[in-house]
């Protein structure tokens, strides 16, 4: 069944659309992720313009994560002092980044700068979790604890200043890591038009040890505020939000990550990280292969202005 | 389009001269109004015409050729082109063509380089090949010869959009001096004013011409939404923002039932 969308200008097919509403859903409810990095690349993929895409996808991935808060909140799996003060520095994050955006695209290598931010950011952090999740796996096999350091335990980030305790998550760490890992958040999601779910919750656990059990949650929280707010502001500014291709999506989406999260809830941590990471990894070597692959077409157009 | 005028008036006066033969189109659009709905999958359109004698009773001298251009509205499109850089692929090198047609269709009853010499064609901007794409260069605009690299690759992107094309078989003479033109729309179609200039010719000369229009627009709900999203985006954003919050929620009072 094809369905003309309005702002995207072309017509879909409604289960097309609906499928990898439902699939992006299924996998960001399991890893408490929003999947921009999916969903945007797959509507690319249908033919919808990228602008329009990452603008829609903001809707779609704030929906998502309002459903996976919500669940994780009736289980009271979510840390809302954490969330809020990683949200204070997001804000300033995301200025920042908008910023350095519009001084990007008036150099007009915006694409090239966000392929290459998409390549190293994927591998590296994919490549870390594997890393990470094989070993604890390993360990766990041989009968050690799956991880060494337990949440609670001093590294050197504990030794800062400026000193907060958040009971749900049961950590006490300095405000300035805190703030830190909510700007960067702020900052890349801004540059790559992502909620940035994947790299937080993977900072949260490893820098601010927090626990798997309230990390999820927390992450849905700041990709939720950070979504719905960049949904208002793409419409505001570039009138490029396509509220049909984003009730398809949605509607797919909060289904998805429904089942999603049950199956993350029943799964070990670590291996939940270990197919996080190989995800993750995946995403960043398809876009490392276009960019280091001879393209089928040299040439493309892109849209200037009307009449 | 001042060239082509021009040259339209010559050969009219040209043939103004010549006494008792001289040809008039009339010709009929299926439809003036493609209405882009929700379930809008591209459309034909079918334009209908005749060669009618001017002044009535004074001879034909058919066969004739008969070419339909169809030009969408107007807009300006960059073309890129990668190259190798440290090992990656770069947009390096582009042309700005300044306001083509978003929609450019050729349609005659023969191929286009049968029905006239290389110069008429030129002249009159018919065919891909002959149709003028300025670009800019610089400070001034110009079209470029027709086998330059942005060129060819700008038509044929827009080919493989199914916007661009030049079919030698769109144009049947239903008898010699009836016609039809089946004019494709496709469902990418962009929303405007479509112009519609039919030529006649005869001995390889433009012998008569005219034109007509049609409109592409987007109605009902679409219409409604693609307006709020432009004159109201503030609110349509908030409108979608809550939309996207009242169905996360739904779900989950569906799904926590269970």
């Amino acid at each position: 069944m094809q369905i003309y969308l309005p702002i995207a200008d072309l017509p879909v097919n409604v289960f097309l659309v609906l499928g990898m509403g439902l699939a992006v859903g299924y996998i960001s409810g399991m890893f408490g992720i929003g999947g921009g990095f999916l969903m945007t690349p797959l509507l690319i993929f249908i033919g919808i313009s990228p602008a329009v895409a990452v603008a829609t996808v903001s809707s779609h991935i704030a929906a998502s994560s309002f459903t996976g808060a919500i669940s994780y909140w009736r289980k009271r799996a979510l840390d809302i002092a954490l969330a809020m003060m990683l949200l204070s520095a997001g804000i300033v994050g995301t200025a920042t980044g908008v910023w350095l955006f519009t001084e990007l695209r008036s150099l007009d290598q915006l694409d090239l700068m966000i392929g290459l931010s998409y390549v190293t950011l994927l591998t590296v952090v994919g490549a870390m979790m594997i890393y990470e999740s094989v070993r604890a796996i390993i360990r766990t096999r041989h009968g050690m604890p799956a991880t060494l350091r337990r949440p609670g335990s001093h590294t050197w980030l504990h030794g800062l200043p400026f000193k907060l305790r958040f009971k749900r998550s049961k950590i006490y760490v300095s405000a300035i890591p805190v703030w830190a890992i909510g700007f960067v958040i702020g900052f890349v999601g801004a540059i790559m038009g992502i909620g940035g779910g994947f790299l937080l919750v993977p900072m949260l656990i490893y820098f601010l040890r927090v626990p798997t059990a309230t990390v999820i949650g927390t992450s849905m929280v700041l990709t939720l505020v950070t979504m719905a707010s960049a949904t208002v502001m793409h419409a505001a500014t570039n009138h490029l939000v396509d509220a049909v291709l984003a009730l398809i999506l949605m509607v797919g989406g909060v289904i998805g990550a429904q089942f999603g999260a049950r199956t993350g809830q029943k799964m070990r941590g670590e291996r939940l990280r270990l197919l996080l990471g190989l995800l993750v990894f995946a995403v960043g070597c398809r876009f490392a292969y276009a960019l280091v692959v001879r393209p089928d077409d040299l040439y493309s157009l892109r849209y200037v202005a009307g009449g | 389009m001042r060239r082509s005028l021009i040259s339209f008036a010559f050969v009219v006066m040209a043939f103004g001269a010549e006494p008792a033969v001289a040809e008039r189109l009339v010709v009929s659009l299926s439809n003036h109004r493609v209405a882009v709905t929700s379930n809008f999958v591209g459309e034909d359109l079918v334009l209908f015409g005749t060669i009618e004698p001017e002044p009535a009773g004074s001879a034909l001298r058919p066969p004739y050729d008969l070419v339909v251009t169809v030009t969408g509205p107007r807009q300006t499109l960059r073309t890129r082109r990668k190259q190798r850089m440290l090992g990656i692929w770069v947009n390096a090198d582009s042309r700005e063509f300044v306001r083509a047609p978003s929609y450019l269709a050729i349609l005659s009853n023969r191929p286009v380089n049968n029905i006239a010499n290389q110069d008429t064609l030129r002249r009159l901007q018919i065919g891909l090949d002959n149709f003028l794409l300025p670009q800019r260069i610089g400070p001034d605009l110009a079209d470029t010869v027709r086998d330059e690299p942005f060129r060819r690759a700008f038509v044929r992107l827009q080919t493989q959009q199914g916007l661009y094309r030049e079919s030698g078989t769109a144009v049947t003479f239903l008898t010699p001096t009836v016609f039809r033109a089946a004019i494709p729309m496709p469902a990418a179609v962009p929303t405007g004013t479509y112009n519609i200039d039919v030529g006649l010719f005869a001995g390889g000369a433009l012998v008569a011409r005219t034109n007509s229009a049609l409109e592409v627009i987007k109605t009902g709900f679409e219409q409604y939404v693609a307006d709020a999203a432009r004159d109201h985006g503030l609110l349509y954003g908030m409108a979608t923002a809550l939309m996207a919050l009242v169905i996360g929620w739904f779900a989950s009072v569906i799904f926590a039932r269970d």
